[in-house]
């Protein structure tokens, strides 16, 4: 399990936009380096990061090589009620983690 | 480290770290031209817009003029729109000149985004121009760019 740092606000008003930043730790390996042994190491990147909010796709980053190490992400979101946020991750070898946190509209 | 001792660097040290520049100097070429582009920038905008018109404005990209280590540099892209149901950001998409590979990010919103901003965290593999292209909900196209100068490159000296 890659660890990761979530920070939403933990209430919110409704209607309010909040601002989400994640971070994941993951080398994001580009697949145009060489390696120790000077041969081109394979591509290890997370591709897709995903935000659900109750079940809801609200963002979805498709992330490529260029991404820098530990891929950061910030973004906004509408807070219309109390729900659950999940974030996803996917990338190469299967690499697949969900983590959540909850958001509380008053 | 010892501090009270005057450092003096060693001739065979001085020698070593003098070839081992050399080296680095010498294979930088080899390395550029070993990462040829998979697809031109162009190209890479044209899938991501189809044919439609790109016109420039509405799009706003922030990253820092003068990198020092192009392994992560951060970058802000905000769109003006209202982000209503009618009117709001459907995709934005950033776009490189010279890494091997011209996509940078690829990020979709809707109105229950609130406001059109993303920021995130990239490599650059040289001194280059970015290219941020935003897709709003009525299928118009909205461009802008910037320059960086990087002065330790990404990917390729690893």
């Amino acid at each position: 399990m890659a660890r990761t740092l979530i920070n939403v606000p933990k209430t919110a008003e409704a209607g309010a936009v909040v601002t989400i930043k994640t971070l994941i730790s993951h080398p994001m390996e580009t697949g145009f380096r060489p390696g120790a042994d000077g041969r081109i190491m394979a591509r290890d990147i997370i591709t897709d990061f995903t935000c659900l909010y109750d079940g809801e796709t609200v963002f979805r980053a498709e992330l490529f090589p260029a991404t820098a190490a530990n891929p950061y992400l910030t973004f906004t979101l509408r807070a219309t009620r109390t729900g659950t946020l999940s974030f996803v991750w996917r990338g190469d070898n299967g690499f697949a983690q969900t983590e959540t946190a909850t958001l509380t509209v008053t | 480290m010892i501090l009270d001792e005057p450092h003096r660097p060693s001739r065979r040290g001085v020698l070593a770290l003098g070839t081992g520049t050399l080296a680095v100097v010498a294979l930088r070429p080899v390395a550029a031209e070993a990462a040829t582009r998979t697809e031109s920038t162009a190209e890479a905008i044209r899938r991501f817009a189809g044919d439609a018109e790109i016109r420039p404005g509405r799009i706003h990209l922030d990253l820092p003029p003068l990198v020092e280590n192009g392994n992560a540099v951060t970058i802000t892209v905000t769109v003006d729109s209202p982000m209503s149901p009618e009117d709001h950001v459907r995709r934005i998409a950033v776009f490189n000149d010279r890494n091997p590979q011209p996509n940078v990010i690829t990020a979709h919103l809707g109105p229950l985004s609130g406001r059109a901003a993303l920021t995130t965290r990239i490599r650059l593999a040289d001194t280059q121009r970015i290219t941020a292209i935003a897709e709003t909900s009525d299928g118009r196209y909205w461009s802008t760019t910037a320059d960086a100068i990087v002065t330790l490159a990404a990917c390729l000296e690893g």
